[in-house]
């Protein structure tokens, strides 16, 4: 083969490979522009950065939720392992003065023991993740207002503080932070057998298993990473508010999962690109921006939130079944 | 069909086709893995659009949108890989997706005629309400017929039928297809039997690479074999089971009293280095299950399994591959491959431990061992990435088997090792099992080819109900040997 026409296959690939994430970032660039037409806030490095900080948090969550969503899962209680790592790390740190480094490794080991307890549930017990995440966010939200008896906590000390809010050359610590763990899930995803296997698992999990794979210790990895992000995820929100509470996180699963269908991961599971998620993370991000800019009632956001998140899948959908 | 033309990325799978059907006639579609065959029917019942091409269906010319539309103008088909919903009834699933209206509900009574009609008309003995779960392959197959057709039905095309049938159940498909034809249905036929080519086929299109090569008009029971493999391959093949003989080494696994209750009874038997054991009966016969006890797939519930005269307990897939033992599965949709992932990983999957160092995975190995399997077995893809669900039937299953060369395998239990491969394809598989045989590597081959059995095997077992019914020896091999022990008589 020529070098040319080799090289015209390999862009084809390419592009047949990353179609889905191409159009979202297109479709992220078309909205910045709309954006800086109809407001002149919009694109200024000041509120850019803003946005990425604001995004910070739900994309971490969200890169998780790609290996659940990725391995053929799905993670309901993702809100609730963040307010259960939040709370309690935030009642030791200011009510029984934990070192706040400590802390910050409870909030971390909460999230992993969280979440490998319902990764062990679904492995050897065989139930829907749907049902035990379901049941675990219940569970982990009941758990951290009963321990906190339902009271919230103010003024944390300085390093956390920092992780929320604070910045290195101008570049916020969250941001750094969601960076560092795209670079890692990448990693995970691309480079390991770990996630060969998420992929293969969720493909097709009986011949996974007849090729030796070890499905059980995979998904209560993948469930216990999920807790870990989760626990991360804590740690910033309480620095960002510098308070913490167990009713924090709401509904996070859900904008998790958004994020993760609109950057073109199956929810059928086997496939799916973690750059991806992070654009579907700002692509939400940025709409919710805007119009907040534009001053747009919460109540309107929801429905244009809610309008994209299935438009975009749709559109994806759509040109798929084209044959 | 004048001048088809399919291209996917990276690949012409048809290249300006030519293809016409007569009423009343079999037509078959006959060419190597990869050849563009399903490609082709799919694009005649609308499953694809065709890049490029005009079809015809009684000189009218038509554009089809979808199978639905495709059943609207009289052609049905039977794809490689079926299509019906388990948990769904037969006669649901014959309605899938045009169900009948009665005041805005299913004309559920008018479903199980029309469905109990279409089984008639193919001579199927099956209930309309009876859950598909609870069916057998061959039943499965006669409603994916029933389901193609309706009494409008002109066309009928069947896309390697006889993969999972046994010789009776092939037998009685030929009867339907008979008894259809004499109705003026027209059938395009696909398989890579020679055999039955040479017993329903009226007329033969050969393809080749995508590319029309010949149109051949047979006499039933008079095909010139050698000359339909020489226009499908390009050249000759001068022996179609070419077995050599190895010396066996010494005993590598031994297998006794194997049991698993309600499936397999009082298994016991062994197996030498360089040794081709052959694992003949009737499908149910439990072979399927023999080959899942040992591997560890679905374990057994009592017995001992030996491996290298040690006795070892295997109760998972993993600790079947830590003994060296691979299983081929019959299933590849199933239990073989996933679908929606590359080749290369499919290929390495079982054996990622030796492409990774600790939790990193050595692209570049994976590579290197994917190249070499690609070419050892000529599997024929654009390139590794390619989804699997993206290449041929007979290419898939050649995966399935480089995926168990790829690991350390040194029990390798095949499991119906060619169905749905072609000829030339067949020959590279006999050559890859006398390779490994003589590496000292054990083979244990299921198989319900009665031809291949007996030329590739050194000894064969014959499995009916659970229980190992006969075992032969070489001199002992005969075709009526293997049926009447698979019977459950004697040899
Ligand atoms: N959806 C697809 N995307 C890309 N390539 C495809 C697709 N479907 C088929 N191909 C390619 O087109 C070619 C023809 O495939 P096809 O399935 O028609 O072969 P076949 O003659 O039916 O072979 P077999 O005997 O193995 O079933 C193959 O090279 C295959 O890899
Ligand atoms: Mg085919």
């Amino acid at each position: 083969m020529e070098i040319a026409q080799i090289n015209k296959l390999k862009n084809n690939r390419f592009f047949e490979t990353y179609k889905t994430q191409i159009s979202t970032f297109i479709a992220l660039i078309a909205i910045g522009l709309i954006l800086s037409l109809m407001t002149d806030k919009f694109l200024t490095g000041k509120n850019l950065l803003s946005v990425m900080r604001q995004s910070s948090i739900n994309s971490i969550l969200a890169a998780g939720m790609t290996f659940v969503i990725i391995s053929g899962g799905i993670d309901l209680s993702v809100g609730a392992i963040v307010a259960l790592s939040t709370a309690i790390m935030g009642d030791l740190v200011v009510n029984s003065g934990l070192n706040p480094f400590m802390g910050m490794a409870v909030a971390l080991l909460l999230g992993v023991i969280a979440g490998s307890t319902q990764g062990l549930i679904i492995a050897k017990v065989k139930i829907p993740p749907f049902i035990v995440t379901l049941g675990g966010m219940t569970v982990w939200r009941g758990v951290a207002l009963e321990y906190v008896n339902g009271s919230n906590v103010y003024g944390l000390p300085k390093p956390l503080i920092w992780l929320g809010g604070g910045d290195v050359l101008g570049i916020p610590a969250p941001v750094l932070m969601a960076l560092l763990v795209y670079l890692g899930a990448w990693f995970l995803l691309k480079k390991t057998k770990f996630g060969t296997y998420t992929y293969a698992i969720g493909g097709n999990e009986v011949a996974a298993r007849l090729s030796g794979i070890n499905i059980d210790k995979i998904l209560v990895l993948i469930y216990s990473l999920n807790g870990l992000l989760c626990g991360v995820s804590g740690i910033l929100i309480a620095g960002r508010i510098n308070a913490t509470s167990a009713v924090v996180g709401v509904g996070y699963e859900l904008d998790a999962i958004a994020a993760v269908a609109i950057g073109g991961t199956s929810m059928s599971g086997g496939k799916g690109i973690i750059w991806g998620t992070l654009l579907g993370a700002l692509v939400m991000g940025v709409i919710r921006n805007g119009l907040n800019l534009m001053r747009v009632s919460p109540y309107y956001q929801q429905i244009i939130i809610g309008v994209v998140i299935v438009g975009a899948v749709s559109i994806d959908a759509l040109r798929r079944s084209r044959k | 069909m004048e001048n088809v033309t399919k291209k996917f990325p990276g690949v012409t799978a048809l290249d300006n086709i030519q293809f016409n059907l007569k009423a009343g006639e079999v037509h078959v579609l006959l060419g190597e893995n990869g050849a563009g065959k399903s490609t082709l029917i799919k694009i005649m019942t609308g499953a694809y659009t065709p890049t490029e091409g005009v079809i015809r269906v009684q000189g009218e010319e038509v554009k089809i949108d979808d199978p639905i539309h495709a059943q609207e103008l009289g052609v049905g088909a039977v794809y490689q890989e079926f299509n019906l919903v388990p948990f769904l009834d037969v006669a649901q699933n014959v309605f899938l997706g045009k169900e009948p209206r009665k005041n805005g509900v299913i004309d559920r009574q008018y479903t199980l005629d029309k469905t109990k009609e279409a089984l008639d008309m193919v001579g199927a003995d099956i209930k309309a309400d009876a859950l598909v779960d609870t069916l057998g392959v061959a039943s499965q197959q006669m409603v994916e017929i029933a389901k193609a057709l309706n009494s409008r039905s002109k066309i009928l095309i069947l896309d390697e039928p006889s993969a999972v049938l046994t010789e009776k159940e092939i037998e009685k498909l030929f009867k339907v297809i008979e008894r259809l034809t004499a109705e003026g249905v027209g059938v395009v036929y696909i398989s890579h039997r020679l055999e039955e080519i040479n017993v329903i086929a009226d007329r033969v299109t050969v393809l080749r690479d995508g590319q029309y090569i010949q149109t051949v008009e047979v006499e039933k029971g008079k095909i010139d074999k050698d000359e339909l493999v020489r226009l499908m391959v390009g050249r000759t093949l001068d022996d179609f089971f070419p077995k050599h003989d190895i010396e066996p080494g010494e005993e590598i696994l031994r297998v006794e009293n194997l049991g698993k209750k309600g499936v397999l009874e009082n298994i016991s038997f062994s197996l030498k280095k360089g040794e081709i054991l052959g694992i003949g009966g009737l499908v149910g016969a439990g072979r399927t299950e023999l080959a899942k006890a040992i591997f560890g797939a679905e374990p057994a519930d009592s017995g001992k399994i030996f491996v290298h005269g040690k006795e070892v307990s295997i109760q998972s897939p993993s600790a079947g591959i830590a003994n060296h033992i691979g299983v081929a599965p019959e299933d590849r949709k199933k239990e073989g491959l996933v679908q929606i992932l590359e080749i290369d990983k499919n290929i390495n999957l079982a054996s990622m431990q030796k492409i990774s160092r600790g939790p990193v995975v050595n692209f570049n190995k994976m590579d290197k061992v994917s190249n070499s399997m690609v070419d050892k077995l000529k599997i024929k893809t654009p390139h590794l990435k390619q989804l699997i669900m993206n290449l041929s039937g007979g290419n898939q299953q050649k995966v399935v088997l480089a995926k168990w060369l790829a690991s350390d395998t040194e029990i390798l239990i095949l499991d119906e090792p060619t169905r749905g491969i072609d000829v030339g394809a067949k020959v590279e598989v006999y050559n890859l099992m006398n390779e490994l045989a003589a590496a000292g590597k054990a083979i244990i081959m299921v198989s319900s080819e009665l031809p291949e059995l007996i030329a590739m095997s050194d000894r064969i077992l014959v499995m009916h109900s659970g229980t190992i019914s006969g075992e032969l020896s070489k001199d002992e091999f005969s075709q009526e040997r293997v049926l009447k022990l698979a019977a459950g008589g004697e040899a």
